[in-house]
C-alpha cells in the first residue's frame, strides 16, 4: 500500500516552504513537522481548545482542522510570524506578545500561540475593544493555568500599546 | 546596590521564548531529524480477556517498523508497572502491565504498540491489528463497586483495594453524648486534568556512547529515568532524562512511567532510530488518569456554639483499575478534611475501590476538594440547624493563632505527623468578610429581590499541606563570565519556577537578576530530585536554590577575602562585584570564578584579569584538601515535615429562576501562602485554580455509561471553563503568617485556588436557592431537577 502525495507550496510567515505531504496531512502538522515551526501547538485535534490557530491570509483558523494540501495560495502566520525581525541579535515583541509579557498572561504557554494569533486577528478587526469585547475575542480558545485574568487584561494592553503605535 | 528581588513583581523570564513560539515541549523534540512516530492500539472494552491478538497484516503496511503486544516484552518489561507508594493498608494494590497480558480493565487500556514512519501510518497499522475478546461485565460507578456483585480483579474480594481509619479521640461517643448531631451524605464527581499538552515522550539511544536520552512531558524527570533504567535493564548512569517546557501537568503527569514511557525507550534501542509518542486527545481522556469521585457520609456532634464535639466520616474512593500511585488521594481527603478546625474528636475510615475505568492519581488539590466540600457542608449544616452565621460557626472552630504548631493527632500523607506550622485563621476570616463584604449582603440580597433576581452567598475555609519532603536539591555554578547558572532537579510546568528561583539566587549571591540562569527537570544537571506536585517546587527547590546560592556565595567571599587580602566580615557584593566595604577594593564575580580554579590557561577576559590577584599558600597544594575546583554551589533542603498555607474564599451567584443558569457575581480569595516570592505569580496561580475549581463545580464529570464507555472523552463534550465561564474579576487579599520551616519562610501556593470551589459555589447555591446541595458538580439541569424534586414539600 503506498501512499499518495502532493507537492505543496506553503508560504508561512514571508517564507516559501516546498513540502510533499498525503493529502490527509493536516496543516498543523505540516508546519510543525515537514516546516519544523513548532510554535503551533496541538491541543485537542478537534478544533475546540484553539492552541493550533494560526493566521490564513490574515484570518485565524484551526490549523488541526485544515488540510495542508488546501493551504497552497494563501499566506500563513504562525507565532513565529508575529514578533518583529530587526535584523539585530533578537526580534521585538509585537504589541500583543508584549501585552502578554507586561500582563502575565501566560504560564505553561502551551495556548498561548493560538491566543497570540487570534487576538492579533481580533485587533485588526476591532483596534479599541470594551472588556466585555476582549473577553469575546478570546472566547474560543481555552487556556488550562491563567483563569483568563490577565490574558483579558492582555488584550487590553495590547491594544493600548498598538494605539501607542507600538 | 541591588535591588531586593524576593517579594517583588519580577517578569517572567520564560515568557520570552515562549511568546515567539520557542518553547521546546515534548513533541517539538528533534523535529527536522529522523524519528519514528508510535501509536497505541487501546481496548474499547471496560472489562475483557484477550484471547489472541493477530497482528500478521500490521507488517504489510508501508513504513510500519515494527509491533510489540505483550508476548513480545522479556524480563522486567514484561512485569507489572511499579507501585510507585505502598502503604500497608493497601492489602491488594494492582498495576497494569505496559501492554496488557490476558485482560483489560478499562477503556483505553494500551494492548499494542506499533512503530511507523509517521503517526498517520502507525494509527493505519494499529487499525489493522485484530483481537479476540472474551467481554466480561464491568464494574462502573462507586455503587457498582461497593455492591461486588462482580469484580474488577477476580483476587480482589469486594473490589476493595484499601482500608484505612484514623481517629484522634473517641468520635462516636463525642457525638453520642453531644446535645445536637447530624447526618449527611455527600458525593463529588470525577473529573480530570486535562493539561492542553497531553503526554509525550521521545527517546534516543546511542550505541556508540551506550546512552539513552529520554525526553518526556512529566513532573518527575528523576522517577522516569528510575523506571526507565529498571524497566530496560539499563545502569542508572546510562540514562538521561530531560524535561523542557511542559504544556501543564495539574497532578496527571506525576505517575509515572507511563507504558508509553517504557515502550519509546525500548523501541528507539531496538530499531536504532529515535522513537516518538505524542498522545492525542481522546487518548488523554481514556489512558491517563482522572481523580475526585468520592462519596462521603458524615455524622457530627455538635454544641450549641456550634462548635463540633465529635465528627465521624466514612467514604468511598473511586480509584478505577489499578493502583500505581498508592493511596495519596483518599489519605489527603481523610486528613485535610479537617482544614482550619479542631474538632474534639474525629475519626475517619475509608474503602479505596477498584472500577473498570481510567484509574485515579492526584488532580491539583488531590482529594483536597473533596476533603473540603465535606467539612464546609458540614460546617453550613451546622450554622442553618442553630440558626448562626455560617461565619459564626466557623469562627468557633477555629484553631487559634497562639495555638501553633498544632498537632492534629493523624498521620499525613507523607507518613508524618499532621502538623500545622503556622497560620492565622481569624485574621483571615475577617478580611474575607471585608473583601467579599459579608455583613452588607443580606441587603444586597433584598435590593436584587426587589427586581426578582435570587443571588445566594458561600464561603469556605480549607488548609493545604504543601512543600512535602523527602527533599529538592540545587546546584548553582558562577562561570568566568559571571554569569551564575543554577539546576534544580524537580520539573516546571508553568509556574514560573526560572523566575522565582533566579530571584532567589540573584538575592542571595548579589548578582543581576539577568546573569542568572535557571534549568529545572534535567537529570543530567541535578540527578537527584522529587519531582513538581503538592505545591512544593517552591518551598522545596526554592529553599535548596537559596542554600546552594548561600554556599556559592561564602567560598566566594573566601577567594575574594585571599585575593583583596581583606577579612570576609569586611566585603558586600553587588551587581555581581565583591567590594571591601567602604574602599574601592572590589574583584568581579567571574574573576573569583578564575581563582576557584588554579587552571594556568587564560581563556577569557576574567582569567586575564585574575593574573593580578594571587591566590593560595605557595606551600601547600592549589586545591586544599576539604576543597574542590570551581565556584559552585550545592545543596540540599529536606523539612522535618509538610508546611500549611491557607486560605478563605467567597461567592456570591445569582441563579436564573427560569433556566437555573448560575452566573457568578462576585468572587473573593485569601490567601496565606506565607512569604511571596513573586505575587505576580502566586496570584496567577490563583487565578488559574479558581477557574479549574468552576469547573469542578459547576461542569466537569466523567460520563461514563453502564459498560465503562467514557462518552465525553473530547473537549466538545467534557465541559471545561472558557473565559465565559469564569469571575469576571477575581478579589484577592493577602496574609503572610511565614511558615518556620524552611529559611525563606514559604509555603505552597498552587493547588489552594481549586480547593475550596465545590464547597463555596455549593453553598452559595444552596443560600439562593434554599435548597441542600449535597453532589457537586451542580449543571443547570441539575438544578432544575433538584427545584422540581423540592417543589412537592414547599407546597405541601
Amino acid at each position: 500500500m503506498t501512499e499518495e502525495v502532493h507537492d505543496v507550496r506553503l508560504q508561512v510567515n514571508g517564507a516559501t516552504h516546498a513540502v510533499t505531504v498525503p493529502a490527509r496531512r493536516l496543516l498543523s502538522d505540516a508546519l510543525r513537522h515537514d516546516c519544523g515551526l513548532t510554535g503551533t501547538h496541538v491541543g485537542c485535534e478537534h478544533g475546540v481548545c484553539g492552541a493550533c490557530t494560526v493566521l490564513m491570509d490574515g484570518r485565524p483558523v484551526r490549523s488541526c482542522l485544515v488540510l495542508a494540501v488546501s493551504a497552497e495560495d494563501t499566506e500563513v502566520t504562525t507565532v513565529e510570524g508575529l514578533a518583529e525581525d530587526t535584523g539585530e541579535d533578537d526580534t521585538v515583541l509585537s504589541p500583543v506578545q508584549q501585552a502578554f509579557s507586561d500582563c502575565h498572561g501566560l504560564q505553561c504557554g502551551f495556548c498561548t500561540p493560538g491566543f497570540l494569533t487570534t487576538i492579533t486577528a481580533g485587533l485588526r478587526a476591532n483596534p479599541d475593544p470594551t472588556e466585555d469585547e476582549a473577553r469575546d475575542m478570546i472566547a474560543g480558545n481555552l487556556c488550562r493555568c491563567t483563569g483568563y485574568q490577565n490574558i483579558v487584561k492582555a488584550v487590553l494592553r495590547a491594544a493600548e500599546l498598538t494605539r501607542e503605535g507600538r | 546596590m541591588t535591588t531586593k528581588l524576593f517579594g517583588t513583581r519580577v517578569p517572567r523570564v520564560e515568557d520570552q521564548r515562549l511568546l515567539r513560539g520557542r518553547g521546546t515541549y515534548a513533541d517539538d523534540v528533534l523535529v527536522g531529524q529522523r524519528v519514528l512516530h508510535a501509536a497505541v492500539l487501546r481496548s474499547p472494552h471496560a472489562h475483557a480477556r484477550i484471547l489472541d491478538i493477530d497482528v500478521s497484516e500490521v507488517l504489510d503496511v508501508e513504513g510500519v517498523h515494527a509491533v510489540w503486544t505483550f508476548d513480545d516484552l522479556t524480563g522486567p518489561m514484561a512485569e507489572p508497572l511499579p507501585l510507585l507508594i505502598p502503604h500497608p493498608a493497601l492489602t491488594h494494590g494492582r498495576t497494569q502491565f505496559a501492554l496488557a497480558k490476558d485482560e483489560v480493565n478499562h477503556v483505553g487500556e494500551a494492548i499494542a504498540f506499533v512503530v511507523a514512519e509517521d503517526r498517520y501510518v502507525a494509527e493505519d497499522a494499529v487499525g489493522r491489528i485484530r483481537v479476540d475478546y472474551e467481554f466480561l461485565e464491568p464494574v462502573v460507578g462507586i455503587d457498582a463497586a461497593r455492591a461486588a456483585t462482580r469484580l474488577v480483579h477476580d483476587d480482589v474480594p469486594g473490589n476493595v483495594g484499601a482500608r484505612l481509619e484514623q481517629e484522634n479521640g473517641d468520635a462516636r461517643a463525642a457525638i453520642a453524648a453531644a446535645p445536637h448531631t447530624l447526618s449527611l451524605d455527600l458525593t463529588v464527581e470525577r473529573s480530570a486534568c486535562q493539561p492542553l499538552e497531553g503526554r509525550g515522550t521521545v527517546a534516543r539511544w546511542d550505541p556508540d556512547l551506550g546512552r539513552m536520552t529520554v525526553w518526556t512531558s512529566t513532573q518527575t524527570s528523576t522517577g522516569v529515568r528510575g523506571c526507565v533504567a529498571a524497566k530496560l535493564g539499563l545502569d542508572l548512569g546510562q540514562v538521561d532524562v530531560i524535561t523542557p517546557d511542559v504544556g501543564g501537568g495539574f497532578g496527571v503527569k506525576i505517575n509515572h512511567p507511563w507504558p508509553e514511557e517504557l515502550l519509546v525507550p525500548l523501541a528507539a534501542r531496538i530499531l536504532g532510530v529515535p522513537v516518538k509518542f505524542t498522545e492525542d486527545r481522546r487518548e488523554h481522556f481514556i489512558s491517563s488518569a482522572h481523580e475526585r469521585g468520592q462519596q462521603h457520609h458524615v455524622e457530627v456532634g455538635f454544641d450549641d456554639g456550634g462548635r463540633v464535639l465529635g465528627l465521624d466520616v466514612q467514604f468511598w474512593h473511586d480509584h478505577g483499575a489499578y493502583t500505581p500511585y498508592g493511596l495519596i488521594v483518599p489519605i489527603i481527603t481523610s486528613t485535610q478534611l479537617l482544614g482550619p478546625y479542631k474538632p474534639g474528636a474525629y475519626r475517619v475510615v475509608f474503602e479505596s475501590l477498584y472500577t473498570n475505568t481510567v484509574m485515579v492519581t492526584p488532580y491539583r488539590g488531590a482529594g483536597r476538594p473533596q476533603g473540603c466540600f465535606v467539612m464546609e457542608r458540614t460546617m453550613d449544616a451546622i450554622a442553618a440547624t442553630l440558626g448562626k452565621d455560617r461565619t459564626e460557626v466557623r469562627a468557633a472552630n477555629f484553631i487559634q493563632p497562639d495555638e501553633f504548631p498544632y498537632d492534629q493527632g493523624l498521620v499525613f500523607q507523607d507518613g508524618r505527623e499532621l502538623e500545622y506550622d503556622s497560620g492565622d485563621y481569624p485574621a483571615s476570616l475577617e478580611k474575607l468578610k471585608a473583601l467579599v463584604g459579608w455583613d452588607e449582603f443580606e441587603a444586597f440580597r433584598a435590593e436584587m429581590a426587589a427586581e426578582g433576581r435570587r443571588v445566594g452567598i458561600g464561603l469556605a475555609c480549607y488548609v493545604e499541606g504543601t512543600g512535602v519532603g523527602p527533599y529538592e536539591g540545587a546546584h548553582v555554578h558562577v562561570e568566568t563570565s559571571g554569569k551564575v547558572k543554577v539546576a534544580t532537579g524537580l520539573t516546571t510546568q508553568g509556574q514560573g519556577h526560572q523566575t522565582a528561583f533566579a530571584q532567589i539566587v540573584a538575592d542571595e549571591l548579589g548578582v543581576p537578576f539577568e546573569m542568572v540562569e535557571v534549568t529545572t527537570g534535567d537529570t543530567r544537571r541535578m540527578p537527584y530530585a522529587v519531582g513538581t506536585f503538592a505545591s512544593r517546587a517552591a518551598v522545596m527547590s526554592g529553599s535548596a536554590v537559596h542554600l546552594a546560592a548561600k554556599a556559592a556565595r561564602e567560598k566566594a567571599f573566601r577567594i575574594a577575602a585571599e585575593a583583596l587580602e581583606a577579612s570576609v566580615d569586611d566585603l558586600e557584593i553587588s551587581d555581581g562585584v565583591i567590594r571591601v566595604a567602604g574602599t574601592d577594593s572590589a574583584i568581579d564575580l567571574g574573576t573569583v570564578a578564575v581563582l576557584s580554579n588554579p587552571l594556568r590557561y587564560a581563556f577569557d577576559e576574567a582569567s586575564k584579569a585574575a593574573t593580578q590577584f594571587s591566590v593560595g599558600d605557595p606551600g601547600k597544594p592549589p586545591v586544599a584538601e576539604d576543597d574542590e575546583p570551581g565556584l559552585e554551589g550545592k545543596d540540599f533542603y529536606s523539612p522535618e515535615r509538610s508546611t500549611f498555607a491557607s486560605g478563605m474564599h467567597a461567592v456570591i451567584v445569582e441563579t436564573d429562576p427560569d433556566t437555573a443558569e448560575i452566573t457568578i457575581l462576585k468572587y473573593a480569595v485569601v490567601h496565606d501562602c506565607g512569604h511571596l516570592i513573586n505575587p505576580m505569580i502566586v496570584e496567577g496561580q490563583i487565578h488559574g485554580g479558581v477557574a479549574q475549581g468552576v469547573g469542578g463545580a459547576l461542569y466537569e464529570r466523567m460520563a461514563y455509561d453502564e459498560s465503562g464507555q467514557l462518552l465525553n472523552a473530547s473537549f466538545m463534550d467534557f465541559l471545561m471553563p472558557y473565559v465565559t465561564e469564569v469571575p469576571a474579576g477575581i478579589d484577592i487579599d493577602h496574609l503572610e503568617t511565614p511558615s518556620p520551616l524552611n529559611p525563606l519562610g514559604i509555603k505552597g501556593a498552587g493547588e489552594a485556588g481549586v480547593i475550596p470551589s465545590a464547597a463555596v459555589f455549593a453553598a452559595a447555591i444552596e443560600d439562593a436557592e434554599g435548597i441542600p446541595i449535597t453532589a457537586m458538580p451542580i449543571s443547570p439541569s441539575e438544578l432544575f431537577t433538584l427545584r422540581e424534586a423540592h417543589l412537592p414539600e414547599e407546597t405541601a
